[in-house]
């Protein structure tokens, strides 16, 4: 099955990194194939920003998101951009704080709080990943964090790590509520 | 100069990474040693990796003043026995346009990449286009006989670079990749072989200490062994026409004799040069040419027309010049219908007409965007029709 990812948000939060550790774990550490392009323009800090990651079981022939079945806003302006005008079926998530979005079936989460909670809100894109990874297993924990590990600088390894297990159990905790809201 | 903690040369295992690091790891991997270069995007990356990698082999790397100034360089370094390369894209190949006939004139092996991006002039910088094609067939002045290979993925970028420094070791001149900034920014997995399973050419040489002066008198393969600077041979190396010897001849037999050889050394090898990638070709009614990046999406068009009962293939060249026509009059013995589909407006459509002797469909965009697969399809369906 091939699945098109968007992530999109403003430069400086690390989207296009964000993006390529994706892309790393699902390729390198889950045996699939993965495909990471981003948006090539003379984006600077605060521009608007995107990275595309497509992901299969077999070959990638055409290797661009052309419809995304998962779309990652953590701007507003990235939501106006990629998340308003949706495929059918297609997957929604958004940083709540920075977001203003509808509420049918989007997967929210504070991720620049936590990440600001954790000491550093530059991991926001990493708490991104691991609540991506819990509510749409789309890249198997694991190989996120074996790509985490490869991708970011020692000295802030541990930072991600928190990150990436700060957003992945948010998505766990996330999902439990939701299956109890549906049982009652 | 290197050391036992030195990071190795060849950086085997399996790695997520982008077309234009790809193919600096595939020059290294190859052996080369030498990069002169002048920045320029979509080709950045190449260099930068190799300003990194190359000073901790043992290697040189050297930021020029230009694109002039930088194959130049090249030329030089591959005199002193170097395996030497640039990267560039459009503007830049224009400038070395030049000095690259100084390279096929003076037998120099050398490896330039162009990682395309629109044109004419500064064009889309930062996005894709094909359009460079036939500037690597004729962008020189003069006669001559290319080598250009077109990588479809990052892996290809690797691969490619391995087999462009080899064609230019064992022809003796300088050798294109003609890559596109998809394929150069694209970042997938790339499994680099162990160092004993990259297989090398290395140049024929004048042994030291050989009495012979007759520094171009080609062997049976057309090719001459090349003399190094620095190993006592008292030669000469010039642009303008010359004999065995390389002192100038101001003789049109002479001239004649000498341009000749330069191109048939490539033609003569054409069957062993040229690779091509043929997808369902067998019994295939419709089949669209397509290389490098645009493969990719005509790819797609295939495996979708199929599965709505249409027989259609895919003929990739991987190398570019010289033009696998053989291959494809090969093909068209069996297949009457063809569509070209490339970033540019027709420059390899031609090269198919010419040899085909018949016209083709021609999907083609000016650049900035690669062709989605729902247009090549629709030509596949309006051309089996």
């Amino acid at each position: 099955m091939r699945q098109e990812i968007q992530l999109a948000g403003f430069g400086g939060q690390g989207i296009i990194l964000a993006g390529f550790v994706l892309g790393r774990a699902a390729s390198i550490y889950d045996g699939k194939e993965a495909v990471f392009t981003q948006s090539y323009g003379p984006e600077a800090r605060g521009g608007a920003c995107a990275a595309e990651v497509v992901i299969s079981d077999g070959p990638i022939d055409y290797p661009l998101v052309t419809r995304p079945d998962l779309v990652v806003c953590m701007s507003q302006e990235a939501y106006s951009k990629y998340g308003v005008a949706l495929a059918d079926g297609a997957e929604l998530i958004i940083d709540s704080d920075l977001v203003e979005a509808g509420s049918n079936g989007i997967k929210r989460l504070p991720a620049m709080r936590l990440a600001t909670d954790l000491g550093n809100r530059m991991a926001a894109n990493v708490v991104m990943l691991g609540f991506l990874a819990s509510v749409t297993g789309v890249v198997s924990r694991e190989a996120l964090e074996q790509s985490v590990r490869e991708t970011v600088k020692p000295r802030l390894l541990e930072l991600n790590m928190s990150a990436l297990k700060t957003g992945f159990e948010y998505g766990l905790s996330e999902s439990s509520a939701n299956q109890q809201k549906a049982a009652t | 100069m290197v050391t036992a903690e030195a990071e190795p040369r060849v950086l085997t295992g399996q790695h997520f990474m982008n077309g234009d690091i790809a193919f600096a790891e595939g020059a290294l991997a190859a052996g080369c040693t030498f990069f002169a270069g002048y920045p320029i995007t979509p080709s950045t990356e190449v260099a930068e990796r190799l300003s990194r990698r190359l000073p901790k082999l043992g290697g040189v790397y050297v930021q020029m003043e230009d694109e002039l100034a930088s194959i130049a360089a090249v030329l030089g370094g591959s005199w002193s026995g170097a395996k030497a390369m640039t990267a560039t894209s459009g503007p830049g190949f224009t400038l070395m346009m030049e000095n690259f006939g100084l390279g096929v004139m003076t037998e120099t092996p050398c490896v330039i990449i162009d990682v395309q991006r629109g044109g004419p002039s500064t064009g889309l910088p930062t996005l894709v286009s094909q359009a460079d094609v036939m500037q690597a067939k004729w962008g020189s002045h003069g006669d001559y006989e290319p080598i250009a290979f077109a990588p479809a993925s990052p892996q290809e970028m690797f691969d490619l670079a391995i087999s462009a420094f080899n064609a230019a070791e064992r022809f003796r001149m300088p050798v294109f990749v003609m890559a596109d900034e998809l394929v150069g920014h694209m970042t997938e997995r790339v499994t680099i072989p162990s160092e004993d399973r990259v297989s090398i050419v290395n140049r024929k040489r004048v042994p030291a200490g050989s009495e012979d002066r007759l520094f171009y008198a080609a062997d049976e393969d057309l090719v001459p062994p090349m003399p190094i600077a620095g190993e006592g041979h008292a030669f000469h190396v010039t642009g303008l026409t010359h004999d065995e010897r390389g002192y100038p001849a101001g003789d049109p037999l002479v001239h004649d004799r000498l341009v000749r050889r330069l191109t048939h050394k490539v033609q003569i090898h054409e069957k062993e040069l040229t690779q091509v990638e043929e997808l369902m070709t067998e019994d295939a009614e419709v089949v669209v040419v397509a290389y490098g990046a645009m493969s990719r999406s005509a790819r797609q068009a295939v495996m979708v027309a199929r599965e709505r009962g249409i027989k259609a293939g895919m003929f990739r060249p991987i190398t570019l010049w010289p033009f696998p026509f053989r291959k494809l009059r090969g093909l068209a013995n069996q297949v009457n219908r063809f569509v070209v589909a490339e970033m540019n407006l027709g420059q390899i459509a031609r090269e198919v007409e010419r040899h085909l002797r018949r016209p083709a469909t021609w999907v083609t965009h000016a650049g900035g965007k690669m062709i989605p697969p729902e247009e090549v399809l629709l030509a596949l369906q309006e051309t089996a029709r």
